[in-house]
């Protein structure tokens, strides 16, 4: 009996099959963007969280002080306020913390033989690799004699090497970073792309001393990078630098901070909500699509109850019941939006790939999810059911008499 | 739910029949009070001008509407009451339906437009099965060698015949047939005809609806309305055999052929 309605319902669809593609496309759309969604915000998540995890374990991130200026705070580090001593402090007062190195930024022109570049240059510590685990491809790190000299070596990032260096070994060379010369003493493996979509390894890492003294001319840090001991200290130790500061600041109580203490799960709990909110904003839409495919099913049956009104005479008088046109119309509207639903869900699982194929700049990491598919396809068969409904009940409250004199 | 009454000699038992419709304000009468009982094995006309209600009276007869008052049993089981699914059930068993138009559907092969009545039967008949008593009945009109022909690959008359191929696959106690030859020329119309009366000569019960004097006389009995009341209900006495009247005709045109 569902098989000979299931055959009913093909023939029906095949008689008209332009209708039946257009009427499938909306579903198509719809079931594919929910899918092609899905996937590209997996994917973004999968990224962002394997980003975060390149920040190092258990970091803390000390931003220096908000500056205001007419009226529009400028963003934390905008203004310098922490000093070496506050970073030699950290250093030594707090037990919980395995490693601190401070951060200076600019961005520096880096001449190499005949190659010029413009490019991010990091005054940073010793710890700054072993912290960010990112580990040296060839060479050695600074020593803190390096440091407290302000000696003139560089640790290169593995783009700019190519970009001054090809594949020759960069460990030895000289690079003249404002024309001041640096000795190249170590390779950074690499790191890949950071959350904000920037090549992390296009960068050239300096003493911070160096930094400071011969290049940007500041005499406060940007930021501080912390690394706890562990995961269960990282909470104990935000406090303690918070209350560190805030003594050798000389911060009243009830003022607020002229810094800002950010962990890791902050940073990640920061991004995965703006993920989730992308991914909600996009589940929308493509709800918003099945949608309007749904009403597509549902204007589509409503003129093929109405062509088929003989049909459904002739049906109810050799003794259909109303239940059997209701249930032959609505599976006709089921396999429509089935079909629909399968040839969406192919769509968007190769979406992802097309896309990848076609733009040379970004790239989708997709990531489809079986639940996603096994979502898309059950709501799917709920347009059919929901939008076949109607359509199917108004087929089965035809009276016979007049559903025969149809013209 | 059905209940067979005592009286089992009679196939179609109304009494005392009214139908009216009501559209708006008007009330129309179309049926205003008709008792009639048709015994198995008859093969009835009905006969009237339009508006005379005899739709409406063929309507009720195959249980496609129910009486506004009095009482209508078919085969002993009073429709009066029944429910829309029960309706449908009844006229799934109990009745075979052919129409002027024809009313196979489109794009779907003889068998598969005979097989029709089967897929709502219950309990359920098996593929097979419905394959079986489809083919048998398209051998009862003498169209198996065309089950696999779409209707628009066959004539009218190949078509009517198709439709009551399907009106038989039930072994309905009661074939109604509505103008079946309004659409058919006469050559064709006489072997409808021969049709039902090869069905009758069986024992089928046959009800027709026509407007054609020539067409009632191959049936034994007419029954002619007007204004919704029965005025005349008449055996017919110079019935005509739809075998000899097809011979006859051939000869009249292949005489028109030779001249």
């Amino acid at each position: 009996m569902f098989l000979a309605t299931f055959r009913v319902a093909v023939r029906a669809l095949r008689r008209n099959p332009l209708r039946t593609l257009l009427t499938m496309l909306g579903i198509i759309i719809g079931v594919g963007a929910v899918i092609a969604m899905v996937s590209i915000g997996n994917g973004a998540k999968a990224q962002v969280e394997a980003q975060i995890a390149t920040l190092g374990q258990n970091v803390l991130l000390v931003l220096s002080g908000n500056v205001t200026r007419g009226g529009f705070g400028m963003g934390f580090g905008s203004a310098g306020t922490l000093t070496k001593e506050d970073y030699e402090a950290l250093r030594r007062e707090i037990p919980g913390i395995a490693g601190v190195s401070p951060e200076v930024r600019g961005v520096a022109q880096i001449a190499a033989g005949n190659q010029n570049i413009n490019t991010q240059v990091l005054g940073v510590g010793t710890d700054y690799i072993a912290i960010r685990a990112w580990p040296l491809a060839s060479g050695v790190n600074f020593t803190e004699q390096d440091i407290r000299s302000a000696n003139k070596v560089a640790l290169i990032g593995k783009t700019t090497a190519q970009t001054l260096f090809g594949d020759a070994d960069p460990v030895g060379q000289i690079i003249r970073i404002k024309s001041a010369p640096f000795t190249v003493i170590g390779a950074l493996s690499s790191k890949g792309m950071s959350m904000m979509g920037s090549d992390q390894d296009d960068v050239v890492l300096v003493p911070y001393t160096s930094a400071m003294r011969r290049l940007t001319g500041a005499t406060t840090f940007r930021s501080l990078t912390v690394q706890a001991a562990s995961a269960a200290v990282v909470p104990e130790v935000q406090n303690q630098i918070i209350d560190l500061l805030r003594l050798r600041h000389r911060i009243q109580p009830g003022r607020d901070d002229d810094f800002l203490v950010r962990s890791q799960q902050e940073i990640t709990d920061m991004a995965t909500s703006t993920s989730r909110t992308m991914r909600q904003l996009l589940a929308a839409v493509a709800g918003i699509s099945l949608l309007v495919g749904g009403i597509g099913v549902m204007n589509i049956m409503l003129v093929s109850v109405t062509e088929r009104t003989r049909e459904i005479g002739v049906r109810m008088a050799v003794g259909a019941r109303g239940r059997d046109i209701m249930l032959q119309f609505l599976t006709e509207a089921i396999t429509l939006s089935l079909t629909g639903g399968v040839i969406g869900v192919l769509l968007g699982v190769y979406t992802p790939d097309v896309l990848n194929a076609f733009s040379e700049t970004t790239t989708w990491p997709a990531l489809t999810s079986p639940d996603s598919i096994v979502l898309a396809f059950g709501v799917s068969a709920a347009v059919g059911i929901l939008f076949g409904l109607y359509p199917a009940w108004k087929a089965s409250q035809l009276d016979p008499i007049e559903a025969l004199r149809y013209e | 739910m059905l209940i067979p009454e005592s009286d089992m000699q009679t196939v179609v038992k109304l009494e005392n029949f009214v139908k009216t419709y009501r559209t708006g304000e008007v009330e129309v009468h179309a049926v205003r009070g008709v008792t009639l009982s048709i015994a198995p094995g008859e093969f009835v006309a009905i006969m009237g001008a339009s508006g005379s209600g005899k739709s409406t009276l063929m309507n009720t007869l195959g249980c496609l509407d129910r009486p506004t008052s009095g009482r209508y049993l078919l085969d002993g089981i009073d429709v009066s009451e029944l429910n829309r699914d029960e309706l449908a059930e009844i006229r799934n068993q109990k009745i075979g339906f052919v129409f002027q138009g024809f009313n196979l559907l489109a794009r779907t092969s003889a068998i598969e437009n005979v097989e029709l009545p089967l897929l709502y039967n219950r309990p359920p008949v098996r593929t097979r099965e419905q394959r079986e008593r489809a083919l048998q009945a398209l051998e009862m009109v003498g169209l198996a060698d065309r089950a696999h022909h779409q209707p628009s690959q066959l004539s009218g008359g190949q078509q009517q015949r198709v439709a009551i191929a399907r009106a038989l696959v039930n072994r309905p106690t009661l074939l109604l047939a509505d103008e079946p030859t309004g659409n058919l020329d006469s050559v064709t119309s006489v072997e409808i005809m021969g049709i039902f009366q090869e069905l009758n000569k069986r024992g089928m019960t046959v009800v027709m609806v026509t407007h054609e004097p020539d067409i009632a006389r191959y049936c034994r009995r007419t029954l002619v309305m007007r204004d919704g009341h029965v005025i005349s209900d008449q055996p017919v006495t110079d019935q005509l055999d739809a075998a000899v009247q097809l011979e006859l005709l051939k000869q009249e045109h292949r005489a028109i052929n030779l001249s």
